[in-house]
């Protein structure tokens, strides 16, 4: 399928191992990624908290440019923030029209134009919803056999719920454990899976924000996680970048490798480790990787 | 008739015990309400468990409780539902979080949320002699703050508030939902002085974590989390006050890096959040992260070049005319879903729009009395 990207800003900034990833596993996935190089940020509700109406119509923009792909099936975007921060804007979008004309009005300039009703999708929802998570089983070649994973959402794409179209049909707060399983991993559950990573607030009130990924982290490591992976950059800032820092606050040890959604489903796919980035993260993922076979294996399991 | 079994988390904290789960079988109709459920086993089974309830009718707001693992209203949940969302079928019951348990599912809201809701002067300070009748004021602006007043002060946004979890002192969510009716009406004289003071608190509008589970957790579509957004919104864009938290300023720095690179610089979002590289503020937070940059350095993922060298998005003059024609007009446009609702009917599964401003159901809208479908609301404050 064709998708208009929206890579979003940190995957192209201080993770750049997403964006990477990204594009290794889309191919294997026949995802056909048409990059929106000119869309600007979707203002990570800090916009939105400045200013409704600039956060509403640069991410119009971002719509009517993904709606101006042509052949493609919907929007994609890999960060949980993004999701949250454009489903935000589209639902007041397409609300109302006269709101909506208002908007359009200061794209005309740029000949931009939105239409009601874009479909946009993290990659996590286009998995299990586009291409399914039988078609996903049938291209694994690693299954991660004996790695136990702690899902991490982030905030803004499990809540809020109406916004986010999660309900019985659409359980899209448990794709993360069905994709984990997917790919032949082990789920584990913890506390914090639903959780905030604290990042909004790293300068505002760092203690509290390094107290919150800290403790999701140890309670993954307590509930025997080898790793967390996340759909969402930011959170992979506080969780990765910034866990030497959490592991002061929090007063233990830590050292959990905390992996991209991507880089997941890639090394189920057979990646190189070191292709997807693994090599750039803060805290090593060698609990992930054997280095040495660049096989997936869990901790203690001497491999397979 | 149906059977269905709660179980039940216990504690007496005087008796020096531990908390211990009790299963409880009742016999209730799917559509009676978990508050129902409780009170049955209460009359045949055990008259000792702990609950608090009054109006039975999600209005008095004195049954929050968490249900599998939700906060809510017992007596807002029909039976069918909850069971259908228990794990192992038992529908799971507990006290709510953030706050002491005094007894079974009956926590201290004393110690936590009314002390909270006292922290906000949760009454009108008008300016200057009362007027010889009534205050008159513009519908517009009490419309504005109604979302606010449908709070029932159950406690299930506290008891959920992730910011409050790991610091117990944030003002929270309900409190602030609180702040905003008395902020937001144009009777009262106070406006700057409250929003300075909320500003400042460290533990203040600016402590909240954007998490949503606030909005999640009300039962009656308050959407606290975007009412501090409005607390941040007057506060920064109306009254410019520099907290000492960094909050104003970090919102304009975020502001002004995507106006200027159109995409995030990040190398420079974090300096400029404490007022630039070279402020006696910004300093002692760049050294102390400086381990973690180093690391990001050594390990690749972040390069000195792009660290320091701003990445210009292709396509950056458009934004920043976007941003220009927006922060020319007169005063900020906002459109608050919760009072004017949808026009018109959604037509796709995925991205439903009808919801609130704030995930509150378009429902609400009527039965608070406000018209369904109306023009966008323009902020009063600006």
């Amino acid at each position: 399928m064709k998708v208009a990207y929206w890579p979003g800003c940190v995957s192209r900034g201080f993770t750049p191992e997403l964006h990477g990833s990204m594009e290794l596993v889309a191919p294997l996935l026949d995802i056909e990624l048409v990059e929106l190089d000119r869309a600007c940020c979707t203002g990570a509700g800090v916009i939105a908290e400045h200013n409704q109406e600039l956060a509403d119509t640069l991410n119009a923009r971002t719509f009517a440019m993904a709606q101006a792909v042509e052949g493609a099936d919907m929007m994609m975007n890999i960060c949980s923030t993004c999701q949250g921060a454009q489903s935000e804007c589209q639902e007041r979008l397409d609300a109302n029209a006269e709101y909506r004309a208002h908007v359009n009005e200061t794209l005309s300039g740029e000949s931009l134009h939105y239409e009601k009703g874009i479909t946009n999708k993290h990659f996590l929802w286009l998995m299990v919803e586009e291409i399914g998570l039988d078609a996903i089983a049938a291209k694994v070649v690693k299954p991660l056999t004996g790695l136990k994973v702690g899902p991490f959402y982030g905030c803004y794409i499990v809540r809020p719920t109406d916004r986010l179209g999660i309900d019985d049909d659409n359980p899209r707060d448990t794709y993360l454990t069905q994709l984990i399983e997917t790919l032949g991993g082990t789920v584990v559950d913890y506390a914090g899976s639903h959780k905030c990573c604290g990042f909004p607030i790293i300068t505002m009130n760092k203690a509290a924000s390094l107290k919150q990924a800290g403790r999701h982290i140890g309670d993954a490591i307590d509930a025997d996680a080898d790793c967390l992976v996340t759909p969402c950059p930011l959170c992979h800032l506080n969780l990765d970048l910034q866990q030497p820092l959490a592991q002061k606050e929090v007063g233990r040890d830590l050292g959990l490798p905390i992996l991209h959604l991507p880089q997941l489903v890639g090394l189920a796919f057979g990646l190189e480790p070191k292709a997807l980035g693994l090599s750039k993260h803060v805290v090593k993922p060698t609990s992930v990787i054997d280095w040495s076979t660049s096989v997936v294996a869990g901790v203690g399991d001497g491999g397979w | 008739m149906p059977e269905y079994t709660l179980k039940i988390r216990r504690y007496t904290p005087e008796t020096g015990e531990a908390a211990y789960w009790e299963d409880f079988t009742v016999d209730l109709d799917g559509h009676r309400s978990v508050l129902d459920g409780i009170l049955q086993a209460k009359d045949r089974f055990d008259g000792s468990i702990g609950i608090r309830c009054s109006c039975r009718a999600a209005i008095c707001g004195s049954c929050g409780v968490r249900i599998n693992g939700r906060p809510g209203l017992a007596c807002h949940m029909h039976l069918e539902e909850a069971a259908k969302r228990a794990g192992d079928g038992k529908i799971i019951v507990e006290p709510m979080g953030n706050m002491p348990v005094l007894k079974d599912l009956i926590v201290d809201m004393d110690a936590v949320h009314w002390k909270k809701m006292r922290r906000v002067t949760p009454w009108l300070l008008p300016d200057g002699e009362p007027p010889e009748r009534e205050y008159v004021v513009p519908k517009e602006s009490m419309v504005d703050i109604t979302q606010t007043m449908a709070c029932i002060q159950c406690g299930a946004c506290v008891s959920d508030c992730l910011s409050m979890e790991v610091d117990p002192e944030f003002i929270g969510p309900a409190a602030l939902a609180k702040a905003y009716r008395f902020v937001g009406d144009p009777r009262d004289g106070q406006q700057f002085e409250r929003l300075k003071d909320l500003s400042e608190d460290p533990h203040g509008i600016y402590d909240c974590t954007h998490c949503f589970n606030c909005i999640e957790a009300c039962p009656k579509g308050v959407a606290p989390m975007s009412q501090i957004m409005r607390l941040r919104r007057i506060s920064g864009g109306d009254h410019h006050i520099e907290d000492r938290n960094n909050g104003y300023r970090h919102e304009k720095a975020f502001v002004k890096n995507i106006e200027k690179n159109g995409i995030l610089m990040e190398a420079d979002l974090l300096p400029d959040s404490y007022g630039g590289k070279f402020h006696p503020r910004a300093v002692p937070e760049l050294v102390g992260s400086l381990p973690v940059v180093l690391t990001a350095l050594r390990r690749g993922k972040v390069t000195l070049k792009k660290a320091l060298i701003p990445h210009k998005l292709e396509g950056q003059k458009s934004v920043k005319k976007i941003f220009d024609t927006v922060h020319d007009r007169d005063e900020r446009y906002e459109l608050n879903l919760y009072i004017s609702g949808t026009d018109e009917e959604p037509e796709h599964g995925s991205e439903r729009t009808d919801s609130g401003e704030d995930g509150a159901a378009a429902g609400t809208t009527t039965a608070q009395g406000s018209p369904s479908s109306s023009p966008p609301e323009r902020s009063p404050n600006s």
